[in-house]
């Protein structure tokens, strides 16, 4: 194009030069971006119009200040005379505390209906399979709506239901035994933490010379010596006292073990079982992508069908499966906001009742977003970690 | 539960002795294959013929046996003598007209049944794949355009209806077909820019996805009937439910960019590479060559993505938007049928499944024609 001759009238060159594609991709990109960001200073000049109008000051300022909010379900100690910044931290907290064990349910549950789904037991696999169907097709609103409704149409506190000794659901909720964690209690989880970093190294170990001379060795005396033995050892040492705190009914209400209230209940019920469903198609899908041939050679070198599934069919399927479950896992997360409907009060709900009280809505959306972004970039970080150390190995 | 998995692609041994030819032969071997294949099975079947057997029992007993089909004027006292005996099915006909419509002037609620009609024969149009053509938009247009003058009326002797006396299932399918009917070519655009050639698009696009993905949809609904009015200048004010439609449509074009930009990878680059050679234009040689090929990759999971979508628009309850679940939950305020809010939720989640399960069934359908042989 930088050979054009002169003589071309002016029209011409102009249409030669539009046609050409880095120009035209240039002019491109200069009109979007231009657009865009015409928009955005748009909307921004507004707003910051109406904030001043309506007299809020914008900036982060107002997390010092106290918040005056209740917050009934909490781990973190929490008053209402705590700060907007302590209570986004709760918030955080509940968030993470219903997400975190939701997924480790969802991912068990998952699972075992996954496999259910291809049992060779019709009724078993049927089962399984209306489990799937129904759950994935019904709004997850509507379920944890419908959960929440159950819960309360529980029997009160004294007529609790007691499916085992220590166990009680009523409308309050699901009161559980629990172990009193002081600080012995908490060396002696970190002995058991320690003996499973071991156990790993051990295993590798193990596995590496069984790779270099064929011969089988067995890692269950380093697990019992390790995992049982050493934080066994470490109690006996700092003497610590175990006890099993069981929850007595008392008046009107429960003393004693550890309580999930109605709202999380409801919620971690909800979340599970909605997502477990999807992970059952996942899980299903994954088993099934391995090729027939797999099992046909595994059980031909007569091998029990639970070890070809477990050793074979598996780490084949895991990748297939991990991908998509990462997407599982912040739909978990992102899901976890429903909790608003019930009244549980995780980040959203919290940044919603700040966002009422103090009128600072861009920040509390920025909180929001900010958090949401980091909790699924560390899920993708994590589940990418780990799908590269599954991955196929090619040589 | 390991040990009774079947190897994929096994078919099912049916009638496993050729013997067998009477009736009960073949049921007797059915079971023998099925249920009692094993003595692990065995146990599991029996477990669970068991459970199955109460749990039925007892689901007759309350919903059928001992439930209230109907009662005399609006008075519930039949329903309360079996609460928690059997279930009171006579909420459901007294709320029916509030559930599906909300608060739509009664004597004119035949209009948004016919848009649901509408809605429901466009769904089907839409689903058979010789109708795909570009008339498809033409008539879309044009049903979307009737249904908008069958709600607001005003015309044709219809007195008009403001947005906020709509709701119920109307405005359900409203909030998710206007979503897609929107978002799926904003979802085009988007996927477009991603996978373009130039920088500032590639990020403008990326940027866009990410952050509405990245949030739970509750915050950008939070965002819509909260922030929107602080980013219009004054004396702007659109209506709520406008703004959340306005929030679906972001939120369908970022999920549905990344289902259509899958597709955009699954086409071969000689696809490309013949469109150039043959001088066709940037614009040209996306809508005829690679986006139909494109598009057609990826039906099976855009339908996924359309269930998702539907079941989503029932968010817009945190947002007080009377939608199907919002008026549903709102049918069993009234302190008379307070305690029956079971029975509505299972009614409503009837119509929720019915819509979703015809998608997921036609989903797999297609999946199934698509694949070889």
């Amino acid at each position: 194009m930088t050979t054009l001759k002169p003589a071309l009238p002016l029209s011409r060159r102009l249409h030669l030069a539009l046609t050409d594609k880095r120009i035209s991709g240039l002019i491109w990109q200069v009109v979007v971006v231009g657009i865009a960001v015409a928009i955005v200073a748009w909307l921004w000049s507004n707003a910051i119009h109406n904030l001043s109008v309506r007299r809020i000051s914008t900036g982060f300022a107002f997390l010092g200040r106290e918040a005056g909010m209740p917050i009934d379900d909490t781990w973190l100690p929490y008053s209402p005379k705590d700060t907007y910044l302590r209570a986004f931290i709760v918030g955080l907290t509940n968030t993470l505390r219903v997400a975190v064990i939701g997924i480790v349910l969802a991912t068990v549950l998952g699972t075992l209906v996954g496999v259910a789904r291809l049992s060779a037991n019709w009724l078993l696999s049927r089962l399984a399979a209306v489990y799937v169907e129904v759950l994935r097709d019904i709004p997850l609103l509507l379920q944890l709506l419908f959960w929440y409704v159950l819960m309360q149409g529980l029997p009160a506190a004294r007529a609790a239901w007691k499916p085992i000794e220590g166990v009680f659901l009523s409308n309050r909720g699901l009161v559980l035994p629990s172990i009193p964690l002081g600080s012995g209690q908490l060396w002696v989880l970190l002995a058991a933490v320690i003996g499973l970093v071991g156990l790993y190294a051990i295993r590798k170990r193990l596995i590496a010379r069984q790779m270099h001379d064929g011969r089988v060795r067995p890692i269950w005396p380093y697990a019992l010596a390790l995992v049982i033995g050493l934080p066994a050892l470490t109690s006996l040492a700092l003497g610590v006292s175990w006890s099993i705190a069981l929850p007595e009914l008392r008046g009107f209400n429960f003393v004693g073990g550890m309580t999930l209230a109605p709202e999380y209940f409801a919620l971690l019920v909800a979340l599970t079982t909605y997502t477990s469903a999807f992970i059952a198609e996942i899980v299903r899908s994954g088993i099934q992508s391995v090729s027939r041939g797999q099992w046909d050679a595994a059980m031909a070198l007569g091998l029990r069908r639970s070890f070809v599934l477990r050793q074979i069919v598996m780490p084949q399927a895991l990748r297939v499966i991990i991908p998509p479950m990462t997407s599982q896992y912040l739909n978990l997360t992102k899901n976890s906001s429903l909790a608003v409907a019930v009244g549980y009060q995780d980040i959203v709900s919290i940044a919603n009742t700040t966002l009422n009280q103090t009128g600072q809505a861009i920040e509390a959306i920025a909180l929001i977003m900010l958090v949401f972004l980091t909790i699924s970039l560390g899920i993708s970080l994590f589940m990418n970690w780990y799908n590269a150390r599954i991955a196929l190995v090619e040589r | 539960m390991t040990t009774v998995t079947q190897a994929p692609g096994n078919p099912l041994p049916f009638g496993t002795s050729r013997s067998r030819r009477t009736f009960a032969g073949r049921a007797i071997g059915w079971l023998r294959a099925n249920l009692f294949s094993s003595i692990s099975s065995s146990i599991v079947s029996l477990l669970l013929i068991s459970v199955l057997a109460k749990a039925f029992v007892s689901l007759v007993q309350w919903g059928y046996w001992n439930a209230v089909w109907l009662v005399p004027d609006n008075n519930p006292g039949a329903c309360r003598a079996v609460r928690g005996l059997g279930a009171c099915w006579a909420v459901i006909p007294e709320k029916l007209r509030f559930i599906l419509f909300g608060t739509y002037p009664f004597n004119q609620q035949w209009r948004p049944a016919l848009a649901m009609l509408i809605f429901i024969a466009l769904f089907y149009v839409s689903s058979r794949p010789k109708w795909w053509r570009k008339e498809l938009a033409l008539i879309w247009a044009a049903a979307l355009v009737v249904i908008g003058l069958l709600m607001w009326g005003g015309i044709f002797g219809m007195p008009y209806v403001s947005q906020d006396r709509w709701g119920g299932l109307p405005v359900t399918l409203i909030l998710a077909t206007f979503g897609l009917a929107f978002g799926f070519p904003l979802g085009i655009l988007v996927a477009l820019g991603r996978r373009s050639k130039l920088p500032a698009i590639r990020s403008l696009s990326v940027l866009y996805v990410e952050l509405i993905r990245g949030v739970p949809l509750i915050s950008l609904l939070f965002m819509a009937s909260v922030m929107f009015p602080l980013f219009m200048p004054d004396g702007v004010n659109i209506d709520k439910l406008l703004r959340a439609q306005i929030a679906f449509i972001l939120f369908a074009g970022a999920y549905l960019a990344e289902v259509i930009r899958g597709g955009l990878q699954a086409v071969p680059r000689g696809q490309h590479d013949a469109a150039d050679a043959l001088g066709l234009s940037y614009w040209k040689k996306n809508g005829l060559i690679i986006l139909p090929q494109a598009i057609r990759h990826v039906i099976p999971p855009l339908v996924n993505t359309f269930i998702a979508f539907f079941k989503d628009t029932s968010l817009v309850l945190i947002i007080g938007i009377f939608d199907l679940l919002t008026t549903a939950k709102t049918s069993i305020v009234d302190p008379a049928w307070q305690s029956f809010s079971v029975e509505v939720y299972i009614f409503v989640s009837l119509i929720y499944f019915a819509f979703c399960f015809a998608m997921s069934r036609y989903s797999r359908h297609l999946e199934g024609q698509s694949k070889p042989n």
